[in-house]
């Protein structure tokens, strides 16, 4: 009996062009396999990416809209990188995202603030706010060794049904007519935009300053070092002298209070008022974990990263639009590209190598 | 006499990379009889019983099972043919009960009727005092009665040739006790025992016959009725001339280390150190020579600040630094060249550069502040490189990619970077190759010539031997002894590493 | 109404909430107990409420749809098992790419059937004699589902089956210590695919009551959320089928009451609680002897290599 077999063999070091080229080919696998769907929906693939491209690209009107849901994703991408590198697995970014938006939504109705004050201080608290929310699986992690990913997701959950909670109860707006939303933010809570676009600018440029700080902290700080220690080899971090509990919270709350602004630039810049966290959100801080992974954990890289899956959103909204087709393509892409991308990772970090099997009782070598 | 053996194993021999663990080795047991196999670590013992138990493929020779030539391709094919091994670490699931550990992996009926496993196990634990509670978890269980399970399991599969890998190596005195009585019923119900171990005492106490191993080869074989513990650590050990390294006498500088009545547990929790003291001054080399598993892991890791002591002191540099962090510890002048290098001795993904400032990366020159310094940490590994000759493509390579005697190199430079006023070393040597070998031990005694001292932790008697200007010998967590390398006799050594006879007079001071 | 008749509603419906949640933690916990953690059983969910109700509206045969819910969610989770355990790729991250897929999938698919009415719902049955037994009887066995009978069932059978058989003993050992499991002889892969896709079916299966029998309809995001649930659940439940129902049943009760109690509190902060409750009890096992009697699998989330121990 003969078959064949698959050799696995370690592969000492992926080059930066095998990246790109496991990347790319995971997208496109991606886009080939919802194009499957398209066609069986009777739509044709290449029209529906045309489409796709020619609304997330082709006009100013687009690449703002690409832009803007772009924001969010940078924001919170940028956190994930920093915490994926100290292998902390935040799942949660999307309820630390809420949180952020739960407290700009509480200094711009309730805290009695106003004028050129408010935005400061709601940008101030959302980070605080995310920051905590990101602290409490840390902690946890830390002292207790509790799983991080069911944590930060859990706390997600949690995070959802308390802005739920305030829009139905407490903060509900009574000039909103029986509606579950809070009422506007005063005017001065709403985040200056491009004129013509939806581009809530002043959030843009924090995300940008986050990537390259980000970027500076892991490549040039003592801090980052360590980080980076702590996530390669934990055993050799201890072994010298570095205290994973500190450089954890440190990540934690770096992490979450990015996430953080991010929902404070979607309900100051977008919605100006808190609302279904379905809508607030539109799932960023899950997208944000595939624009980390994507951008190889490198903060610099989730520009291009989180631009790329903004375009798909935007795409997604031009679909729905036109094609009469469901904005949940984007979370069908979503998961596609997801899946291709970490199977890729099997090819970059090991050779597979097909050989006609041996027998295995075929006898010892010569 | 060949048709009395039960089993034979002719001509074996197992090469790895490097290495020919076995080199033609003959080997022969009969029922009946316990038949230990003695040698020391790196002898080839363990590597013999397992390509017997088909863990290892052998390279050449053959194996005959009641004279029927057999081939043993996998452990289950092993046991199949009633072979049984009980390794140093234990094959058992802990959260797992132990009737549940016995049957794991069998194909005993859909349900592996539960009653009937624990009516044979009651029967086979009662027939050989292996008595153990079938429902308790593992885990809950001593490591005494975690070995019990693992012969009950290979009893329950009914082997009949049982291997123990050094199996007292874990236990109490009592358990050992127990253990040798369960195996003298084993073998006179007809089963044949072997024993891999490298203390004479149990050799003499246990053993029908003994195969002494040295150096991948067959030393001899014997009746233990003939053997002595002299004659068997002779064999053990060998009569080759140790070749010392040229240095100058040692200038004892001053006093750097002081460990006071020093106790600590090992992961178990049971004791690993227990009362130990020594001294150490500036300009010498004290050797720590011992069997693996005597508390030389746990002392370096307390002198190091990764083990906490429960009892005792550690003076250094005449500050009592017991139970302090590594950080502290290491800034105080401490180098620690470990025991695992990979795990802990560097960051296998990250460059040369990175890891040689893997502990001095927080101090000037190679911060600024919060910064790190990239060109200073750049020009600090290019000289590195350069000086302690570590071969890699560039200072950006990831050191995973550097061969063990590179990465020794690496670890070297870093830790004698800082200039230590004492330097710990784990098995500096271990599985390199000659020249990096010669370099590396050459290092420690350019920083012995410095006026550094040198804490070797060894089971290598030759390393010991020829680098040492002091030894230590650990048996049981204890100092068994002090001696002179000077004046050292291996055959003393062998003793004293086995725990027989105890000398505690220092010959200093 | 007397409290009697509110209890009897309660218990009712609580059994009826949690039957979805019992199906969907028995899988999980299956696919735990090997070692795999799946964090897509949202998306297996999903696709199993709307292959269901396709298949029970095209063919009029609910039972048809639920069978087919549950070859779905299997096959759901076999991309899931290639993934993680063939590829060794990241289980979590894995997990959420198959969430995001099914909810965009059956977003998509089940565009066009959003509104439709069922009219061949899975009936409810009322064991007529049963439910004269004076207090529980009203509340168990009135105007249930069959299926909710089938998922205590199972829960039974379950436990048995990973406390009592040899099969189980191989599952538990799979998760704890593979490599041992593996020197054993057990087949570490064969087991983890099985329980795997097991966690798939039931998975499935519990979509498929949803929409075909708890709510007659489709709805794009009728899981709401409840795959989460399951993942809490599982820990909840120690990983124990037996406490899986349990659980699933107070969790029932709890979102049925959620929205009883509105006027004393608000159903948004109850429903907060199988999550709270999941990280309280991770904190609360944390620590000494309860860690190793009841905490996670050891080798959960590690993909096995022989020989890389």
């Amino acid at each position: 009996m003969r078959f064949v077999r698959i050799r696995i063999e370690k592969r000492p070091a992926p080059s930066g062009g095998l990246i790109l080229l496991t990347s790319s080919l995971a997208i496109l696998a991606a886009l080939v396999v919802a194009g499957l769907f398209f066609w069986a929906y009777g739509a044709s693939p290449l029209h529906a990416y045309r489409l796709i491209l020619q609304g997330a690209l082709g006009s100013k009107l687009g690449l703002a809209e690409t832009v803007r849901r772009a924001i969010p994703l940078l924001l919170c991408g940028v956190g994930l990188t920093l915490a994926f590198r100290a292998l902390f697995w935040n799942i949660g970014a999307e309820g630390q995202l809420l949180l952020g938006a739960v407290a700009a939504t509480w200094v711009a109705l309730f805290s009695g603030l106003s004028g050129p004050w408010l935005i400061p201080v709601m940008l101030v608290l959302g980070f605080l706010a995310g920051a905590i929310w990101a602290l409490i699986p840390a902690l946890l992690k830390a002292r207790l060794g509790i799983n991080d990913v069911i944590t930060t997701l859990m706390m997600n959950y949690i995070a959802m049904y308390l802005v739920l909670y305030l829009i139905h109860g407490p903060w509900k707006g009574p000039q909103m007519r029986g509606f579950a939303y809070t009422d506007f933010f005063p005017k001065a809570a709403w985040f200056p935009l491009i004129p013509g676009t939806r581009i809530h600018w002043l959030t843009l440029i924090l995300g940008l300053l986050a990537a390259i700080a980000a970027y500076i902290l892991l490549t040039k700080t003592k801090r980052g070092f360590e980080i980076r220690v702590i996530g390669e080899n934990p055993e050799a971090a201890r072994f010298a002298g570095m205290s994973y509990t500190r450089t954890v919270l440190i990540v934690m709350a770096l992490s979450g209070g990015l996430a953080g602004l991010a929902g404070v630039g979607e309900v100051g810049g977008v919605h100006h008022l808190l609302r279904q966290p379905e809508q607030i959100s539109l799932g960023y801080g899950y997208t944000a974990i595939i624009v980390a992974w994507l951008a190889r954990r490198n903060p610099l890289a989730v520009i291009l990263t989180a631009l790329l899956l903004g375009a798909l959103m935007a795409g997604g909204d031009v679909i729905k639009a036109s094609l009469g087709l469901p904005f949940q393509l984007v979370n069908m892409f979503n998961g596609l590209i997801l899946s291709f991308l970490i199977s890729g990772e099997l090819l970059m970090r090991y050779k597979l190598s097909f050989q006609p099997g041996r027998r295995r009782w075929a006898g010892r070598p010569g | 006499m060949a048709e009395s053996e039960r089993l034979e194993m002719r001509g074996i021999v197992k090469r790895f990379p490097g290495v020919v663990a076995n080199d033609g080795v003959d080997f022969t047991a009969r029922a009946g009889e316990i038949h230990a196999l003695l040698g020391e670590n790196g002898a080839g013992k363990t590597t013999l019983m397992r390509v017997l138990y088909g863990i290892y493929q052998p390279d050449e020779g053959e194996i005959f099972l009641d004279g029927r030539a057999i081939q043993v391709r996998s452990p289950a094919e092993a046991l199949a043919l009633g072979i049984g091994m009980v390794h140093q670490h234990f094959r058992l699931v802990p959260t797992l009960s132990v009737e549940e550990n016995v049957i794991l992996g069998l194909r005993e009926g859909l349900f592996g009727n539960l009653r009937r496993v624990r009516e044979r196990l009651a029967a086979i634990a009662r027939d050989y005092g292996l008595e153990v509670d079938p429902r308790a978890k593992v885990w809950e269980l001593s490591v005494g009665e975690q070995q019990r399970v693992e012969i009950l399991k290979a009893l329950y599969r009914r082997v009949q040739i049982l291997i123990m890998d050094e199996p007292t190596s874990v236990l109490t005195p009592q358990e050992v006790k127990q253990l040798f009585s369960t195996l003298r019923s084993l073998v006179e119900a007809g089963l044949t025992v072997i024993f891999i171990t490298h203390k004479l005492d149990e050799v003499l106490e246990v053993s029908d016959r003994v195969t002494v191993l040295r150096k991948g080869k067959v030393v001899a074989t014997l009746p233990t009725a003939e053997a002595d513990k002299p004659s068997l650590a002779r064999m053990m050990v060998g009569r080759e001339v140790v070749f010392r390294l040229e240095r100058g006498p040692a200038k004892l500088g001053e006093k750097l280390l002081e460990v006071r009545d020093l106790q600590a547990l090992n992961d178990r929790g049971l004791p690993a150190i227990r009362g130990l003291s020594f001294e150490l001054y500036g300009g010498e080399i004290l050797g720590v020579a011992g069997v693996a598993g005597n508390g030389q892991k746990e002392l370096v890791e307390v002198l190091t600040g990764l083990r906490k002591a429960t009892k005792g002191r550690v003076l250094l540099f005449g500050k009592d630094l017991t139970n302090r962090s590594p950080k502290e510890i290491a800034a105080a002048g401490v180098a620690h060249i470990p025991e695992e290098r990979l795990r802990r001795g560097l960051v296998p993904e990250m460059s040369v550069a990175e890891n040689l400032v893997l502990k001095s990366y927080r101090d000037p020159p190679f911060a600024r502040g919060p910064f790190l310094d990239q060109r200073v940490i750049i020009s600090h590994a290019e000289r590195a490189i350069a000086a302690y000759q570590i071969m890699t493509p560039s200072y950006n390579t990831p050191a995973k990619l550097l061969s063990g005697g590179n990465i020794q190199r690496l670890i070297l430079a870093r830790e004698l970077s800082g200039q230590p006023r004492l330097i710990i070393a784990a098995h500096p040597t271990y599985g390199l190759d000659v020249g990096a070998t010669e370099q590396i031990r050459g290092l420690l005694l350019r920083q012995r010539e410095l006026g550094a001292g040198v804490l070797l932790i060894s089971e290598d008697l030759e390393e010991i031997l020829s680098l040492s200007d002091q030894i230590l010998v650990l048996f049981a967590g204890q100092a068994m002894g002090l001696l002179e390398a000077e004046e050292a006799e291996l055959e003393e050594l062998g003793l004293l590493m086995a725990g027989a006879g105890r000398r505690r007079e220092s010959s200093k001071g | 109404m007397g409290w009697e008749t509110w209890l009897i509603g309660t218990i009712s419906r609580a059994l009826a909430y949690g039957t979805p949640l019992l199906l969907g933690t028995l899988g999980e916990i299956y696919a735990e107990r090997s070692g795999v953690l799946n964090l897509g059983v949202e998306g297996m969910m999903v696709m199993g409420a709307f292959s269901a109700f396709a298949t029970a509206y095209t063919t009029s045969n609910p039972w048809l749809g639920l069978l087919v819910a549950a070859a779905v969610g299997g096959a759901f989770s076999l991309v899931h098992a290639f993934v993680s355990i063939t590829l060794r790729a990241n289980q979590i991250v894995s997990g959420l790419a198959l969430t995001m897929l099914g909810l965009g999938l059956a977003g998509v698919l089940g565009r066009g059937w959003e509104g439709k009415p069922l009219a061949a719902a899975l009936p409810s049955i009322t064991v007529a004699y049963l439910a004269k037994i004076p207090g529980l009887g009203p509340s168990l066995f009135v105007e249930q589902n069959a299926l909710v009978y089938l998922a205590a069932g199972l829960a039974i059978l379950l436990w048995f089956v990973l406390y009592k058989t040899r099969i189980g003993i191989s599952i538990r050992a799979v998760g704890d210590d593979p490599a041992t499991a593996d020197a054993m002889g057990v087949n570490v892969f064969r087991t983890r695919y099985l329980c795997v896709l097991l966690g798939g079916v039931l998975a499935g299966l519990g979509g498929g009551y949803l929409s075909v029998a708890y709510r007659p309809a489709w709805t794009e995001g009728m899981t709401a959320g409840m795959g989460w649930i399951v993942i809490a659940l599982t820990i909840f439940a120690f990983w124990n089928p037996l406490l899986g129902l349990v659980g699933a049943y107070f969790f029932g009760a709890l979102y049925h009451l959620s929205y009883r109690l509105q006027p004393w509190t608000s159903p948004e902060l109850l429903k907060t609680m199988p999550y709270v409750f999941a990280i309280l009890v991770l904190a609360l096992v944390a620590r000494g002897t309860l860690k190793r009697r009841m905490s996670a699998p050891a080798a959960l989330c590690e993909p096995y290599i022989r020989g890389e121990e």
